[in-house]
């Protein structure tokens, strides 16, 4: 081993930055999942019929569903009997009415986290829902939001206060046996965001959601609903960190975005999930599926998310383009160190005629990580005058490291445009020791080359957070040299 | 007085081949020496033995600069010390904005110094000005280093580097190949004006006419890894006409 490559092992060694827990009464229901645990969920959250018994038919499709193994990631086997599949802090039964009802500790735990709630909503004009566990606990900036007519709540409020739109709308992107994760998603969701924006209304500010897993053995099973109605703006971020653990947390949520006539989604996402110790050992398991479907013509749903966390990441952000003339757009980058794995790619289905789709992502991988990109591109008959375009690049830091492409395409119409770009490369020894040799730090001259490498996606995310992205992947890979 | 850059009885491999087999060279603040040499002689080893540059081990010898051994300072720390070398075939790093990099690397060696880091907007200023030295135009500094550049442009923005980085001590390995006749100039003027007498250049060529521009206080004749002949800029000329065989016969 080269002195540069211990080197760069002893940087990759750094620990999470992130890993505490915070020490706050749970009410958190026997592990296991059956019809009772449902009902005990749907219960205590007072929902209106319907939703019991679309979670219900969730649950009896998913006891016939088989967990999938397709994706090149290895894990031992989920005792899904073994969760707890509900957990509340306990002072919320009825949800704080302000800032100051909430528990403290809570909000000393997102002030290590950085996210000092109320400060930056007020200073950034970002409103936040911030989920702690499986309930929200503080939402702000609602006035603002009421004022424009826009609905930005905890997806159990939502329930409450406009059961029809979440009614008509819930599972009709990703219906309840789409898939093993979303059906297990469905019958036992907890919370999550819900959004609404009126015809024609561009939202005043970026919405935002901080996750965080906290309570022991509780997978998280978020469920996340927005609609950007005729005409209309939203621009949403998600960003999240977890606790240190030593077990595997699961965390298999789902997003579902609608876009009608002319309106446009922008859905943001950096996610630094712990990714488990050196060995792997720890992390959490994401296992999401995100889609959002271009309803309307002329709409336009955009996904950009940058990933450093999670052991294992299991996720593709897909856009079904059914409107003429919509726009899908999946821009990520992808940061796997040490033993994490990460499966991500995106599917983009175009069905309606003249429908674009650009698809830029970039793998980085480091230490011994299995960075898999895979991605559909499928055009169907009617989707004329489709055009694709895809760039794949991923780039190795290290020798031990692994970067895979797997690009499906299927087109069925004759006058489809599909363009697949893809290319690995390897941090140079050129490239670092020109830095070096200009005075850069090793840490600066790798994070520079990242940062350049991956600029094509920072530059979709909101300023605020592409500062955020960028110290992210600062820390995921600072020192790492190849 | 000693001298800003002193090489002694230096000995270098890449590998278990030897590259650089007992040089030994004074370079004062003040001069401006050549190094010459056939291809595969060890000129470009010895530039990037001087900068740090990863993949070469030194068997024997020592390096002084500026009265410290510079063996003891890494790469990173030999530039923030006022060592440049302008590399004979500078690196693309795509989406890496020309002028961040240039003022990271500013900002290194001034905090090196304690001095207070220069903000975007005065740095701009400055390094404008140098772009139009260098008859550059601006939107070279807002695109990725050396992304996409013509070799001769490659070769300009090295010297528009060194230029903002006013360097104590200059390795300029093959700055002059690839360029045309008015880009030669371009850079022989850059170089020119970066003379003075609390610095020094070394510039490794293949050709006279770099020399022509750029006056010369010694040429130095490298081959095989050995320093053959020294001598004053009519050396230069003499290569010109001879070649360098009847050297190599010499040192044989």
């Amino acid at each position: 081993m080269t002195a540069q490559d211990q080197h760069l092992e002893n940087v990759l060694a750094r620990g999470y930055q992130h890993g505490f827990v915070t020490d706050i009464e749970s009410d958190t229901v026997p592990p296991g999942l059956d019809e009772e645990t449902i009902r005990f969920i749907s219960a205590r959250k007072k929902e209106p019929q319907f939703l019991l018994d679309w979670r219900l038919r969730a649950l009896e499709r998913w006891f016939t569903m088989k967990e999938p193994h397709w994706a090149k990631v290895h894990y031992p086997p989920i005792d899904y009997q073994a969760i707890s599949y509900y957990s509340a802090p306990k002072a919320t039964t009825d949800g704080p009415k302000s800032l100051s009802e909430v528990d403290p500790k809570l909000l000393a735990t997102y002030e290590k986290l950085g996210v000092p709630l109320h400060e930056r909503a007020r200073l950034a004009g970002v409103a936040v829902d911030a989920v702690f566990d499986s309930v929200s606990v503080a939402t702000t900036f609602k006035a603002k939001l009421a004022e424009a007519g826009v609905v930005f709540c905890p997806f159990s409020e939502a329930v409450q206060s406009h059961p029809e739109l979440v009614e008509q709308y819930l599972g009709s992107v990703v219906p309840y046996g789409d898939n093993f994760y979303a059906a297990l998603n469905s019958a036992a969701f907890t919370d999550g965001s819900f959004v609404y924006i009126p015809p024609g209304v561009r939202c005043p500010m970026e919405l935002s959601t901080y996750f965080r897993i906290n309570a022991a053995k509780t997978g998280q099973f978020e469920r996340t609903l927005i609609i950007a109605d005729a005409g209309s703006h939203v621009s949403y971020l998600e960003g999240c960190t977890a606790p240190m653990r030593d077990e595997n947390q699961l965390h298999a949520a789902v997003v579902e975005l609608v876009a009608l006539d002319d309106a446009q989604i922008k859905y943001s996402t950096v996610q630094n999930w712990y990714p488990g110790d050196a060995q792997g050992k720890g992390g959490i398991y994401n296992f999401v599926t995100k889609r959002g479907e271009c309803r309307g013509r002329n709409s336009k749903i955009s996904w950009t998310q940058v990933e450093t966390g999670s052991a294992i990441t299991w996720k593709y952000p897909s856009c079904v383009l059914l409107g003429d003339n919509s726009v899908g757009e999946f821009y990520s980058v992808a940061v796997t160190n040490n033993r994490q794995q990460a499966d991500t790619g995106t599917k983009m289905i175009h069905l309606g005629a003249n429908t674009r789709s650009t698809i830029i992502s970039k793998g980085i991988s480091a230490g011994h990580a299995q960075n898999t990109y895979r991605g559909m591109v499928s055009v169907m008959p009617g989707a004329t005058g489709a055009r694709n375009f895809t760039q794949c690049d991923s780039l190795l830091i290290g020798p031990h490291c692994g970067a895979h492409t797997v690009p499906y395409i299927e087109t069925k119409n004759p006058q489809a445009v599909v363009e697949h770009e893809a290319s690995t490369s390897r941090i140079g020894e050129d490239q670092l020791f020109y830095c070096l040799q200009r005075g850069l730090s090793e840490e600066d001259a790798v994070n520079m080359i990242v940062s350049g490498f991956c600029r094509s996606v920072l530059k979709e995310l909101p300023m605020e957070f592409a500062v955020e992205a960028q110290n992210l992947l600062a820390v995921s890979l600072e020192g790492a040299v190849g | 007085m000693t001298a800003l850059l002193s090489i002694r009885d230096l000995h270098v491999k890449v590998g278990d081949r030897e590259v650089l087999r007992g040089i030994n060279l004074d370079v004062p603040a003040g001069e401006v020496h050549a190094i010459m040499g056939p291809n595969g002689s060890g000129k470009s080893s010895l530039a990037h033995v001087l900068a740090g540059k990863p993949g070469y081990s030194i068997t024997s010898g020592s390096v002084t600069y500026a009265g410290r051994d510079l063996f003891a300072l890494p790469a990173e720390e030999r530039a923030r010390e006022g060592l440049f070398l302008g590399f004979q075939y500078p690196v693309e790093i795509p989406g890496v904005n020309n002028t961040y990099l240039l003022r990271a690397a500013l900002n290194a060696a001034r905090k090196h110094r304690g001095q207070p880091e220069i903000d975007a907007y005065d740095f701009l200023e400055v390094v404008r000005g140098k772009a139009r030295q260098m008859h550059m135009d601006e939107s070279f500094l807002s695109r990725g280093v050396n992304e996409g550049f013509s070799g001769g442009e490659k070769k300009r923005n090295e010297i528009l580097q060194m230029l903002v980085l006013e360097p104590r001590l200059a390795i300029l390995d093959e700055s002059d190949s690839g360029l045309d006749i008015d880009a030669l100039r371009i850079v022989a003027d850059g170089i020119n004006s970066l003379r003075d007498p609390a610095r020094a250049i070394v510039m490794v060529t293949h050709y006279q006419r770099l020399l022509d521009h750029v006056q010369p206080t010694q040429v130095h004749v490298l081959a095989r890894g050995r320093i053959v002949r020294s001598g004053g800029p009519e050396l230069a000329r003499e290569l010109e006409q001879r070649g360098y065989d009847w050297l190599l016969e010499e040192a044989a």
